[in-house]
């Protein structure tokens, strides 16, 4: 009966991405230049599919790791580490030289980078000894001041950049929708792909790490190594989505939130599977919505921000911070 | 399950932040009986017990589970052998009291259960009154219901040695009567438990073997009847104890 449920809404969520889908590909299609225009919204739509899986995927992944709901890899300061090895890279090389690296190998290096640092960082934050992920004030609290700190190391080398290196910074500070990094699409889906996959091969073991370090190690979990993996996957994930659109603060915990309520008592499986398409519904369905309705009178990131930012304040002040 | 061979405990240490919590333990754990582990607040027995399950890395010396050292051993095998069940079990996942008993399967079916798997999962649902409960959500449950859950999903597991921190903690009477005897039946089919118990009645009425703990040293061990002596508890409790005697085992009144 349960599952009867459960698939029943998955059922129809998987109709209204598909609905949606074909809105923003075929609404408001003129009678001139369809292929044009049909590949430019196909480039577009999978660029919007890419980046939601990504943000979903990252944040479930993220939120077993930390033991908790409302920390996302936005919160603990992922994407300003992706925006501080940018700036860096612009401080370094001068605007010339960061247009001229090549955008395949340049996105690469930086997923790299940032892998290595996240891990460095947030696994022994999260990993270190007995219970110290079930400390949440501690885990957050550090996780916001990596955050503010990356910001400002940021901010710091952004003001001692020339006006037209730090214009280059700004233009990939901002998460935008409506003009998606098309180029780094092929890059982004070679990455993000085989890493959800991944993720979802892992699904059974994150419904064990779900349980507890204690429960974990005595069900012969190899603790350290799902955490250190699902810790990757979320770097890798978030570089791709961040790479691909700017930082998206709140994208996650929405999704996120909307998940548990859809899926309450859903495996890990299912949970990744599901936040994808939500993550997709929202971003395609709002997207065609202030693209073809609202004349781009507003932006979708803001939106996505302001209502995520009530859903965390909300969440916190009903005290659900596991 | 092999049931063979004992726990081996040699030389183990361990600091917490430059603090002595064990001194050097020597110990050797029997199989097929159930081991009491009793001590004042602090004394070590949770380390202790966590350190022999690998929950804590060892820092110095060595332990051996039914011969296989616990510091070499892939812990997927360790769970073969061990099941563990501590003091915090904080879930972050929603699940209901059968998915969580189910997950004691893991070290058997990785989550691909099989009918062996769900009938052992039925049995323990059984076993631990938690039939009327199986379809509920574990955070709709009261503590001492959610303990026979996590115990139910350690039994499960179907090891030679199970080792329990604490487990009577927020039962009441009647159900930690029913663990102890369901434990007993356990060692009778030949399983083993290291148990950590606050109740000293308990220890005497269901335990074989007592070992008794204080400020990190082993301060006695053996059957019931030789360590839980009035000399003995009431310089373990640094308080006077009297110790009576019921149906041929001590009776522990320590309110007099």
């Amino acid at each position: 009966m349960r599952d009867r449920k459960t698939l029943i809404r998955l059922g129809l969520l998987v109709l209204a991405v598909g609905v949606a889908a074909a809105l923003w590909m075929f609404q408001g299609l003129g009678a001139g230049r369809r292929d044009f225009v049909l590949a430019l919204r196909w480039e577009k739509l999978i660029a919007l599919v890419l980046i939601g899986a990504s943000v979903a995927v990252a944040t479930v992944l993220f939120q077993t790791v930390s033991r908790n709901r409302i920390l996302t890899p936005s919160i603990m300061g992922f994407d300003a580490l992706y925006l501080l090895i940018q700036t860096l890279a612009v401080a370094m090389l001068g605007v010339t030289g960061f247009a001229m690296l090549p955008g395949g190998p340049k996105f690469l290096i930086e997923t790299a980078l940032m892998t290595a640092l996240a891990l460095a960082l947030f696994g022994t934050l999260l990993g270190r000894g007995a219970g110290s992920a079930e400390d949440i004030a501690r885990t957050i609290l550090t996780g916001v001041v990596l955050g503010i700190l990356f910001r400002a190391g940021a901010s710091l080398i952004g003001r001692l950049l020339d006006p037209n290196a730090y214009a280059t910074v700004q233009a990939v500070s901002f998460a935008n929708f409506g003009r998606p990094n098309a180029a780094l699409v092929g890059w982004g889906a070679a990455l993000a792909l085989p890493a959800m996959g991944l993720a979802l091969w892992m699904g059974p073991r994150l419904d064990v790490l779900g349980l507890g370090r204690e429960r974990a190690v005595s069900l012969g979990l190899r603790y350290r190594v799902v955490m250190t993996g699902a810790l990757a996957l979320t770097a890798v994930l978030v570089a791709v989505s961040t790479a691909l659109v700017g930082p998206v603060a709140f994208l996650g915990l929405i999704v996120a939130g909307l998940t548990h309520g859809l899926f309450p008592a859903a495996r890990h499986r299912l949970r990744l599977v599901t936040a994808a398409l939500i993550a997709c519904l929202l971003l395609v369905l709002g997207q065609w919505l202030f693209e073809r309705f609202l004349g781009r009178q507003a932006v979708l990131s803001v939106v996505i921000e302001f209502a995520g930012g009530i859903l965390f304040l909300a969440l916190l002040l009903k005290g659900r911070i596991r | 399950m092999s049931g063979t061979g004992g726990i081996d405990v040699r030389g183990v240490t361990h600091r917490i932040h430059g603090t002595t919590i064990l001194q050097p333990i020597d110990l050797s754990l029997p199989s097929g009986k159930v081991t009491a582990l009793i001590g004042p607040n602090g004394a070590g027995k949770s380390t202790l017990i966590r350190l022999i399950a690998r929950i804590d890395p060892l820092q110095t010396g060595e332990v051996t589970v039914n011969g296989l050292d616990v510091r070499q051993t892939p812990s997927a095998r360790l769970a073969l052998e061990m099941a563990f069940m501590g003091q915090h079990s904080g879930l972050v996942s929603r699940l209901r009291v059968r998915e969580l008993v189910a997950f004691g399967r893991w070290p058997h079916c990785h989550g691909r259960p099989g009918p062996k798997d769900r009938a052992a999962v039925e049995k323990a649902l059984a076993d631990f009154d938690l039939l009327p409960l199986a379809d509920r959500f574990m955070d709709e449950l009261s503590g001492g219901q959610a303990q026979r859950a996590h115990l139910a999903m350690t039994v499960v597991q179907e090891t030679p040695w199970l080792l329990l921190d604490e487990p009577l903690n927020n039962l009441d009477l009647a159900h930690a009567r029913a663990l102890m005897a369901h434990l007993a039946r356990l060692r009778d089919e030949g399983r083993s438990v290291l148990i950590v118990l606050h109740d000293l009645n308990f220890a005497s009425g269901w335990a074989d073997h007592v070992v008794a703990m204080k400020d990190g040293r082993i301060l006695a061990e053996g059957v019931p009847a030789e360590v839980l002596t009035e000399p003995r508890l009431s310089e373990l409790y640094d308080t006077p104890i009297t110790v009576g005697s019921y149906q041929g085992r001590p009776l522990i009144l320590h309110h007099l």
